[in-house]
């Protein structure tokens, strides 16, 4: 299980490495939420795969998961998509004022 | 529980929401909020500084959660030192914006408060966590201040500045998931007691979240790799937005001096001092860089620019010092080149405004109204910002140089400072005296380029803050010796990190 979870942050965060260093807009922000996935689930494995415990302290728990991690990445997902969103809007924004969707947009000085 | 510390943030945010919800009011009702708000802040950015400024250190737990359990917040020195030269910065920046920025775009007094918000809370906060929180409060404000206005180039440079602060945070974030992975702990004052009891097992783990921590303040910094998003980015946007930057740099100036001398400083056992053999070269590096970039620069805006990067570079050659009087005379620098350049900033922009379409360009135009006026403006802001006596930019780099005898660096730093200081000098004379000295007489006759030009009077609206900025700065030069003296018990108290640990620690004992 762990050496899935970190093969798949792995591979998200390599791809979005490689899609942030494209010439266009659109990849690039695809690459921005790659990574962003890939740290959002770095985050949340912080607090170690734990399965069927609880976050809360109760009676019967026999061991806990913990709870920072879960709030800490709840905290970085909300961050996140509100970085995305704004960067979707300015990347629009940067096609129609500049004609083409380059991440230079070709043809300004 | 002394709630003086929490209002420095409160009072931005109340007054941004408080704003949004005044969205369809006038612009002077607006104005007028945000003028009282930016005074008011002033007045408890003083109070605080006040109250920390004989050594305490006030520690706000909120919702009384104590550490390191909860969230805190801690005003010590530094952090008031920086809470101050932020409110006085932005209430120019703000004054500045009044003269018609703020009508360009509907929603600029929101995102300045915002801004405000995110700067002070990036200060105060004692958990790193919270730190990347601010982080981004700040950078998203920031992004619609950097683009407020509009215009091809605007957005071309704000998609690279979004983009790679981006970037930014991603890295923030495995550095902080990393540190607590280990460690088990986010806020400052208990890492600092971890990281020093780091398992030999994972001491590569911390050492390379301490790295990325590095590269990330690096980048808000703008350290030599790092620096490449600024000089485009700040010299497309507008005057009083990119005067209100000249502090964000120093958030991450401010990061570094906090996260490398308590969590990664000399107490930090096997893990101390991590930054030494980095930090200077790569300030120096960046000094030499930026004064290549401001002989090179095409346009006034642009020069200004890279007057930033070379501020970061000789402010963290300060902190690079390890040192308390290196620390000392860089926190004496810091207030005096934050100024400075915020003041070129505003008066490039009042200079670019009256040459039509040259704008800001660095060639000989055609005589402006109240050239004279303006150029002697301008003298005195060059002399201030490259560091010629008398004023306080000289005194800053006197102690740095007097700092850094000791080190045995010392010829690299003394000559690269000097000599940075003498093409600075070089670079702003040649900008000045094609703008003033060889600008040609008008002919309007035949002249249809002259219509361009506007011929509007200063308006005391657009000088104020740049005379205020500059007096702020004459103010440090009178007021060195109690200045300096605050800033030498800063960097002792800087150093002492266990009373920081304690103060943090044993407030949330129950």
């Amino acid at each position: 299980m762990e050496a899935l979870i970190s093969l798949l942050i792995g591979v998200l965060t390599a791809g979005g490495v490689y899609l942030c260093l494209r010439s266009h807009t659109f990849p690039v922000v695809l690459g921005l939420t790659l990574l962003s996935y890939a740290v959002n689930l770095f985050l949340f494995m912080m607090g170690r795969l734990v399965i069927g415990k609880p976050p809360i302290i109760s009676e019967s728990a026999t061991g806990y998961a913990d709870p920072v991690p879960q709030a800490l990445v709840l905290t970085a997902i909300v961050i996140s998509f509100a970085m995305t969103a704004f960067i979707i809007v300015l990347a629009l924004k940067a096609r129609t004022e500049m004609g083409n969707d380059h991440v230079d947009g070709k043809g300004v000085n | 529980m002394n709630h003086i510390v929490i209002a420095p943030l409160l009072l931005p945010l109340f007054t941004g929401i408080f704003l949004l919800l005044l969205r369809e009011q006038r612009i002077y009702v607006k104005r007028l909020i945000a003028g009282a708000s930016g005074i008011a802040l002033i007045t408890i950015a003083f109070k605080l500084l006040c109250q920390v400024s004989d050594g305490t250190i006030l520690v706000y737990a909120l919702s009384d959660w104590s550490a390191p359990y909860g969230i805190t917040l801690v005003a010590d020195r530094l952090a008031a030192w920086m809470v101050m030269t932020t409110s006085l910065l932005s209430i120019f920046a703000l004054i500045y914006a009044m003269h018609g920025t703020d009508r360009e775009g509907r929603h600029f007094h929101i995102m300045f408060q915002l801004q405000l918000f995110g700067l002070n809370g990036a200060f105060l906060t004692g958990d790193l966590f919270n730190l990347f929180v601010f982080f981004e409060v700040l950078l998203l404000a920031s992004y619609s201040l950097l683009l407020h206005g509009g215009g091809r180039k605007r957005i071309r440079s704000g998609l690279h500045f979004v983009v790679i602060n981006v970037v930014g945070s991603s890295l923030f974030l495995f550095a902080v998931g990393t540190l607590y992975g280990v460690l088990g702990t986010l806020n400052m004052a208990d890492l600092a007691i971890k990281v020093a009891a780091t398992p030999p097992e994972n001491l590569v783990l911390v050492h390379s979240a301490g790295m990325l921590l590095f590269a990330v303040f690096a980048l808000k910094a703008a350290l030599l790799p790092f620096y490449l998003w600024l000089p485009s980015a700040y010299s497309q946007t507008s005057a009083p937005s990119a005067a209100l930057f000249a502090i964000m740099t120093k958030v991450g100036a401010y990061s570094i001096l906090r996260i490398y001398t308590l969590i990664f400083g000399d107490h930090a056992g096997p893990l101390a001092n991590l930054l030494e053999g980095w930090l200077l070269p790569m300030a120096l590096l960046t000094i030499i860089i930026g004064t290549f970039g401001l002989l090179g620069s095409k346009r006034l805006r642009q020069q200004v620019s890279y007057l930033v990067v070379i501020s970061a570079g000789t402010l963290l050659t300060g902190f690079s010092l390890d040192s308390a009087a290196g620390i000392a005379a860089g926190l004496y620098y810091l207030p005096h080149t934050t100024f400075a350049t915020a003041a070129m900033f505003l008066l490039a922009d009042l200079i670019s405004k009256r040459r039509g379409l040259m704008e800001d360009r660095l060639d000989a135009g055609y005589v402006i109204t109240q050239q004279k006026f303006l150029g002697a403006v301008f003298f005195a802001l060059a002399i201030l910002a490259s560091g010629l006596p008398p004023l306080s930019g000289f005194l800053g780099k006197f102690m740095l140089l007097q700092a850094a005898l000791d080190h045995p660096a010392i010829v690299f730093i003394m000559g690269i400072v000097l000599l940075n200081g003498l093409l600075t000098v070089i670079g702003l004379a040649r900008s000045g005296s094609l703008m003033f000295y060889e600008a040609h007489a008008v002919d309007k006759s035949t002249n249809t380029y002259y219509s361009q030009v506007s011929p509007e009077p200063l308006n005391v609206r657009e000088l104020l803050p740049v005379f205020s900025l500059l007096g702020l700065c004459l103010a440090m030069t009178i007021g060195a010796g109690s200045l300096t003296e605050f800033t030498a018990k800063t960097a002792a108290q800087l150093l002492d990190t266990s009373a920081y640990i304690e103060a943090v620690l044993s407030k949330g004992a129950p």
